[in-house]
Formats: structure tokens, sequence, C-alpha cells
């Protein structure tokens, strides 16, 4: 992120702070930030750097699980899609069988993990991804048939590609994780899963 | 004979799956809580947390008979449903199990570290006396309506914090309590999730805690409960009755007013 990209996205998230709400509502949201550091300790993987927000989960914070304002949404989807780092080799899709093991696989980053044990996507908990597997969440959309309702073209491929990398590029507030961006997930992680999407050998597309 | 009725019921527990054949997942799931809600072996914690709440304690060796909860020293009958709330010796708001521990140091002599020092059970091996105390206390509450009221400042001020937290994102995740619990209707992978903004999901999602949990053999209190959301949000470790722990909380109990309290309960 460019250092006047963030400096916008602050000011943004300061009028967004600022009109709905009265001088009072800045000193709880100053009082809640003070609680929630007095308030964990850190633990296994999970440090207290974990409390610390970037400008893109600060402004969501803010507009309280609310759609944000245009131009706010706008900034934010523009500043994240310029982390996305598509692979160098050019290739974007993996291997669909380790990307349908990675969307079962819970574990990863919780404190009660071990660091070097495995890390996975958990797409399951939240999308209906393969037909066979009826243990699904429905938070996010059905992802079934992801591949044969857009085809398999180089455009396709970088969208969603791009989109579990991070998904805020294309929905500002979005529930899904930043996978890429973040660091949850390999760069192969995310290619085995933009496979598992759209693969036409994949579960999910027949 | 209570102690006997959730013996068999922990025995039933055992043979219940294979009943499950048939019908909506969610559907067995609520048949299955119903079968279990007569010999809840949360009991078990109830009957051992009345002995210790009773029992001469700790360094000064006196029962937790003068503990106020908010209704009067020693009057155990319905306080949990108006807690949290404001504690003018301490000044400070606080939540049962917080109170508890305030009660173990003020009246009992404990040190504050050994009075929380065991805050969750873990089956025989590991039992928690808070735990007990917790289940003991809010089944003292059983139909009585959540009424927290929102009288004193500070009262006011945990609420709005808590109101805060609740939308608070943060970890390697992006995850905050809205992630999961601010839609109606959605649940992870089968597990039906409360929507806790509104006043229905709320209620029904507070007044059910603590609850004996099945696939855990466990007892498990509500200050656990915000412990294990925030170790899956991908969050650092919840201080057990941490200022965030209390407002929200103090949140989730206040929205949750007008329903009848009904723990503790069962669940999968």
């Amino acid at each position: 992120m460019t250092l006047s990209s963030r400096v916008a996205i602050f000011a943004l998230s300061a009028i967004v702070a600022g009109c709905a709400t009265s001088v009072d509502e800045g000193e709880i949201a100053a009082k809640a930030t003070a609680a929630l550091k007095g308030s964990f300790r850190p633990s296994g993987q999970a440090g207290l750097d974990r409390l610390d927000q970037d400008e893109t989960q600060r402004v969501c914070s803010a507009v309280a699980g609310k759609v944000p304002p245009k131009e706010i949404a706008a900034k934010i989807e523009q500043t994240n899609l310029a982390t996305v780092r598509y692979p160098a080799d050019g290739k974007l899709l993996g291997d669909w069988k380790n990307g349908e093991k990675i969307a079962q696989e819970g574990r990863g980053m919780q404190f009660s993990d071990s660091p070097g044990g495995p890390v996975g996507a958990n797409c399951y908990a939240c999308h209906q991804l393969s037909p066979t597997e009826l243990s699904f969440g429905t938070i996010g959309p059905s992802l079934y048939r992801y591949g044969k309702q857009r085809g398999n073209g180089v455009d396709v491929q970088r969208y969603t590609f791009a989109k579990i990398y991070n998904s805020e590029a294309f929905t500002a507030c979005s529930n899904m994780p930043r996978f890429g961006h973040k660091g949850i997930l390999s760069e192969q992680q995310i290619k085995d899963l933009t496979a598992l999407l759209l693969d036409s050998a994949s579960p999910v597309n027949q | 004979m209570m102690v006997l009725r959730a013996a068999l019921a922990l025995a039933a527990m055992a043979i219940a799956p294979a009943l499950f054949a048939q019908g909506s997942t969610a559907d067995e799931i609520a048949k299955y809580r119903a079968a279990l809600r007569d010999g809840n072996p949360a009991e078990l914690w109830e009957v051992r947390g009345e002995a210790l709440w009773k029992q001469k304690r700790g360094p000064k060796q006196v029962t937790l008979g003068g503990c106020d909860l908010g209704l009067g020293a020693g009057v155990v009958k319905g306080a949990y449903a108006q807690l949290p709330r404001y504690f003018a010796d301490a000044d400070r708001v606080m939540d049962l199990e917080t109170r508890l521990v305030w009660c173990m140091v003020q009246l009992q002599g404990y040190t504050e570290a050994d009075a929380k020092k065991n805050p969750f059970g873990s089956g025989n091996e590991k039992k928690s006396d808070l735990e007990a105390l917790t289940a003991y206390i809010t089944s003292e509450a059983r139909g009585a309506p959540m009424k927290v009221a929102l009288s004193h400042p500070k009262e006011v001020e945990a609420y709005r914090i808590g109101e805060k937290l609740f939308f608070f994102r943060g970890g390697t995740h992006d995850f905050a309590c809205a992630t999961c619990h601010g839609e109606d209707g959605k649940r992870i992978r089968l597990q039906d999730l409360p929507n806790l903004m509104t006043a229905e999901g709320a209620q029904k999602a507070y007044t059910s805690w603590p609850a004996y949990r099945v696939s855990q053999g466990e007892l498990r209190t509500f200050e656990w409960r915000l412990y294990d959301c925030f170790r899956q949000q991908r969050f650092p470790e919840l201080v057990f009755g941490s200022d965030a722990a209390i407002a929200l909380t103090m949140y989730l109990a206040r929205n949750a007013n007008g329903a009848p309290y009904d723990g503790p309960a069962i669940k999968r």
C-alpha cells in the first residue's frame, strides 16, 4: 500500500466516524480499543499485534456491519487490489485435489494450533463447493458449479486467484479473509484452490 | 437422585447418535436436546457448586453466604438474570464470574490469582470451582426474565464498549463477532449461528449459557464461550474477567432483556 493511499483511507475512516456520530462516540471507540488491548494475552502463535488494525479493518469496524459509502468502498477495493501478487510463472491453476484438502482444512493460525502444523482455508465453513460435501456453511454464496457458470478463461482465472488472495479488492468489508495478503495461504495453495473452482475435472464443476 | 438422573443421561448419550439416521440434521439435534433436557448433566456442576457456595472455605474459613450478587448479601435467586451490573464496592461493572472472584477474595481471603487460576475445567482431571459455582448461581435464575439495567453511567459505558468490540475486525482473518453473528439464518458447516444483533437472536443464545457441551463432556460458561470464539477468530487469548469480556457480556446480556433465562442448558 502506498503512503498516499494509506493517508486517504485514514482520512475516510475519520469521516465515517465523524458523520454518523458525536465526539462522544470517538471517546467510546478509544475506550473500546484500550479495553481490548488490556484484555488479551499473547498465546502460542497469536501475539498482541493481531489486535493492531490496518486501515481496511479500521474502516470496516467503524461502519458496524453496514456497507461503507460508495467512495470509501472504492478506495478500500483499490488499495487492496494493489496488494495482489500474481504468480511469477504466470500459471494460476494448481491441483484441484490439493485444493479440496485445503478447502476442508479448518486448522491454522489459532493460538491452539501448532505453529508448524497445517493451515487451511476452511472454505466449507462458509461455502458450498463439491456437491458430495453436505457439511457446508452459508455465510458466503454457494460456489457449486463456479467454473461451469463462468468458464475457464485467463480473466476468470486471474479474478478468482485475486479474490482468494485479497477478497477486499472486489467487495469492501467482505466477511471473507484475505488469504494471500495476510499470509494465511501460500501462492501454491491459492493456485490449488483456484483449480478447485475452475478445473473442469474438479467435483465443483460436475 | 439428581446425580443418578444425570448419570443415566450420560449413558443415553453414548447410544443417541445411532438414532440420527433420519430427518434433517438440525431437526434431529433439536430432538436430541429435548430428549436430554430432563437429565442434563449440568446438574452435576450445579450440585457441586451449591456445596461450594455453602462450605466454609479459604484462608478465612467462611462461606459465600455474605456475597452480594447485586440483589443483597447472600441473595442467589434470580441474581444472574440481572448481571452484569455496576458494583459500588468494587467501582466496576462485573459479570457473575468476576463477582464470584471478588467475593472469594474479599470474604474468603483467597488471593485474586488463586481465585481465578482455574476458570475452565477439563473433565475429571481438572475440575473448576468457578464453573461449578457459576452453574449453581445460574440454575437459581432459571425462569427469571432477563433484566439487565443500564442505569449507572459505567453500565452504559460497558454496553457501548461491548457494542464497539462486537464489530472490531482484527487478526489474520479480519474476523469480528459480527462476521458470524450479524445476519439471520446463517450457519458454519452445519452449525446454526444466532444473529446477536437482533433481540430474538441474543435472547435465544444468551439465555442458554452456561451449557453442558456433550461433545466436550464439560459444562461451559459464558466467559468460556467468548474465550473460544476469540480463539477461532485467531485473536490472542482473552483474559478471564477482563474489561473486554465484561463489556461484550454486558452488550449481549442487555440485548437479551425480556426473555426468561433458561440455563444451564445442554448443547451438542
